[in-house]
């Protein structure tokens, strides 16, 4: 279990590739939520502006998601397995959110807005369809996590549905890690949306809101961490009684205040920074906290992985894949996010 | 409904309801990248128009796809745990690239789409080619994954565990070229005249529209080619079966006795209980030749095989049937109208010829699922070809059949909602300019 193989870069990279689903990914759920929330006199205004950020970008920023499940599948097939068998529910849950999420969201840009054949109320439909959506999928994308975290996902072959397929992840827990994700994911939106917004107005609407997703984080981060010393003791046990917790909080800690106060004295590209690092700590917290294991309580990653060969080959794709994929993506971004 | 049968037909539908829109994914970007060329090399702006009209209509279809290719990847899990314990490091290589090549597509789509007055007339249309050749790639890779299943290599089955994996020879599998082949074929066939096909129809009342005149001419440009090409690969994969798994060619063509000089039967019925498959057109010697390219070879029966080891015979016949039979019919419009096109014919005076394109227009995707359809259910009772059964591979977790009605619900209403939303845009056509007789 010592010193670091194929098998942890491997995961390594897993979660990079997971931290920037969630960074980018999670931000356009967000936005989803804010279309949803959207009020005030420039209403429209907010929902257009959510539009306009997420459009050209969403499905590049969804496919982080599915190299995460990839890498999942090929280099740690057995882990794959056991989450996909005792998470079945959620899981199927959670894509039922991203069809709805994904495909409501196009139909509605290209056939919406009182364009040429713009159809409003339909458009609003669509719209609406997507905005639930979008708040419900982090949830469940939550939920399968604090099965995770809290380790109640042992090895299949325990007996009757409640316990082997509702009790891992419907739990307090669950539904504090799954409040968290969406808290996170609002946050994240609305601090980005602050600097895509060019009228002042509108960017001081979604200012207001980045400062209260930010007390919603607050709020969500301490009671999930109360929840955990409660009801998920490894991953409480992980989160405080590690050498290298305290420095992670200081840190984590040091990124939202630093984000509030950026929010508050309106330095809105800092916020942007902070908010993202104080998110990818808290991922990062988590993967840590269970680190080495993949499947806590038992399966470490090492033993969950796939034979040497594979994930050799597959360090190789990942290095090449990059080389194709970051100056595809950073094109894109330079061409719609100039700020 | 028994989990096993709900867990295969959630399977199967998920695959059907994506490989439409994956097909579309793959080759509406080359008539839109077309269409956007000529206007960028003639100055006319009927094509300009086109291109905006087909990316609009490619940017819904691809949503749908990447959604509902995120299901599948996961319901690789969902549905087929142990499958994937095994095989997952095995053919997990294809998906990896897959993935990269999914995101390029992605990226540059967006960058298409979004990026009409923000990009430079060149970078814009290299974007266009971009999205055309990685989801050609996307589809490659994906292709090759399944192909494994078919014929895997690059494994060694020891006591019910994969041993001595070998990545790249599972990639180089002996059914990846005669699969890739025709898939790609069939989504630039399929695609190209299903658009043939929608524009047809309006120039049967307007033959001298110039915007379907110009969209029918782009359309068939992709889909005519591959159409007449499609039989040639379709005797590549053939040839395949007949080597590798006889027994799904016995099914296919409803082959109960071993014989030598065995005929070729087009249609029927096969009967598993007489072994025996009745009322169908029997041509002489022409499975021996087809197979095995000799009259008098022997082509293995059904009857060789354990019983247990048979496809549901029935099926996988009949799927055959149709796929081959309206595929023949796409290969010979396809060959009259590059014959029309080569001799420099005005297309929309042939009436006849835009009747068969509006009646060729669903039946490649028909051809495209009965063709899976041979694919996967001739493979069965198999899911890694004679090393493990489809039956071992279902999750543990029961009440299936709840899943599988939801997943069917919710492809179902997307399917209307999709199916309305283009009907919208295509019944809403440009009154362009009437062209002057040539």
């Amino acid at each position: 279990m010592t010193g670091i193989g194929p098998a942890e870069l491997v995961a390594g990279i897993a979660l990079v590739a997971l931290t920037a689903y969630v960074l980018l990914g999670g931000a356009d759920f967000g936005g989803g939520v804010w279309d949803l929330l959207a009020s005030g006199p420039r209403k429209r205004e907010q929902r257009a502006l959510i539009a306009e950020a997420i459009g050209p970008i969403w499905e590049a920023n969804h496919v982080w998601l599915i190299l995460v499940i990839v890498v999942l599948f090929t280099c740690f097939p057995v882990a794959f397995a056991r989450l996909t068998i005792g998470l079945h529910i959620p899981l199927s849950l959670m894509l039922i959110g991203i069809v709805l999420r994904g495909s409501a969201f196009t139909f509605r840009s290209h056939y919406g807005h009182g364009g040429e054949h713009g159809d409003s109320s339909m458009s609003a439909h669509w719209g609406r369809i997507f905005a639930i959506a979008s708040v419900g999928t982090p949830v469940t994308l939550g939920l399968c996590v604090s099965a995770l975290a809290a380790g109640t996902l042992g090895p299949p072959g325990r007996a009757g549905f409640h316990a082997s397929y509702v009790a891992p992840w419907l739990t307090p827990f669950g539904v504090g890690v799954g409040l968290l994700t969406l808290a996170l994911f609002a946050f994240l939106a609305a601090v980005y949306l602050t600097v895509e917004a060019r009228e002042p107005a509108l960017r001081e609407d979604f200012r207001r809101r980045a400062l209260g997703a930010a007390a919603a984080v607050f709020v969500a981060a301490f009671g999930t961490l109360g929840l955990a010393l409660l009801g998920a003791p490894l991953m409480g046990r992980g989160l405080t009684g590690a050498p290298w917790a305290p420095a992670l909080h200081l840190a984590t800690g040091a990124a939202a205040v630093a984000a509030i106060w950026a929010l508050w004295s309106r330095r809105f590209r800092l916020a942007r920074l902070a908010a993202a690092a104080q998110v990818s700590l808290i991922l990062w917290g988590w993967a840590l906290a269970q680190y080495p294991y993949l499947i806590p309580p038992d399966l470490a990653i090492r033993a969950a992985a796939a034979p040497r060969i594979t994930l050799v080959l597959s360090l190789w794709v990942l290095g090449l894949g990059a080389l194709v994929l970051f100056p595809s993506l950073i094109y894109l971004f330079r061409v719609f996010k100039p700020r | 409904m028994p989990d096993l049968l709900a867990a295969r037909s959630q399977m199967a539908m998920s695959l059907g309801f994506h490989i439409i829109f994956a097909m579309v994914g793959i080759a509406m970007p080359v008539l839109m990248v077309v269409a956007e060329r000529r206007w960028q090399r003639t100055g006319d702006r009927i094509y300009l128009d086109l291109a905006h009209r087909w990316a609009k209509g490619t940017a819904i279809l691809f949503a749908v796809g990447a959604v509902s290719g995120t299901v599948l990847s996961f319901e690789l899990g969902l549905l087929w745990p142990t499958f994937m314990e095994h095989a997952g490091p095995v053919i997990g290589m294809p998906f990896s690239l897959e993935g990269f090549a999914f995101f390029t597509e992605a990226v540059f789509l967006g960058v298409y789409l979004y990026g009409w007055d923000r990009i430079s007339r060149r970078a814009h249309l290299a974007a266009g080619w971009a999205v055309a050749v990685s989801g050609m790639l996307s589809g490659v890779f994906v292709v090759i994954a399944s192909a494994w299943m078919n014929a895997p290599t690059g494994i060694r089955w020891v006591d019910g565990r994969a041993a001595d994996i070998d990545p790249i020879a599972a990639m180089l599998n002996p059914a990846a070229l005669p699969q890739v082949l025709h898939m790609t074929l069939a989504a630039y066939a399929s695609t190209g005249l299903v658009v043939a096909g929608i524009h047809a129809w309006p120039l049967l009342r307007h033959p001298r529209n110039a915007f379907h005149r110009r969209a029918l001419s782009v359309a068939l440009l992709i889909g005519a080619p591959a159409a007449l090409l499609q039989p040639l690969s379709g005797d590549l994969s053939a040839k395949f079966v007949a080597h590798w798994q006889p027994v799904k060619l016995a099914a296919m063509e409803g082959h109960f006795k071993t014989e030598r000089g065995a005929p070729l039967r087009i249609g029927g019925w096969p009967d598993e209980t007489a072994g025996e498959t009745r009322y169908a057109i029997e041509i002489p010697y022409a499975l021996s030749v087809l197979a095995f390219a000799d009259p008098r070879a022997e082509v293995k029966g059904l009857e060789a095989f354990p019983r247990e080891h048979w496809p549901p015979v029935a099926i996988v016949h009949v799927a055959f049937q149709v796929m081959v039979g309206l595929g023949s019919y796409l290969a010979l419009v396809g060959a009259a109208a590059l014959w029309l096109m080569w001799r420099r014919h005005d297309l929309s005076r042939h009436r006849w010829l835009l009747r068969a394109l509006v009646l060729a227009a669903p039946m490649g995707f028909i051809c495209t699922e009965a063709g899976w359809t041979v694919t996967e259910v001739g493979r069965q009772p198999w899911i890694i070809h004679g090393l493990m059964r489809t039956a071992d591979a279902v999750t543990p977790m029961p009440g299936l059949v709840v899943p599988f009605l939801v997943f069917t619900a919710l492809y179902c209403a997307l399917g209307v909602a999709v199916a309305w939303l283009l009907y919208q845009q295509v019944l809403r056509s440009p009154q362009a300019a009437e062209e002057d007789p040539a």
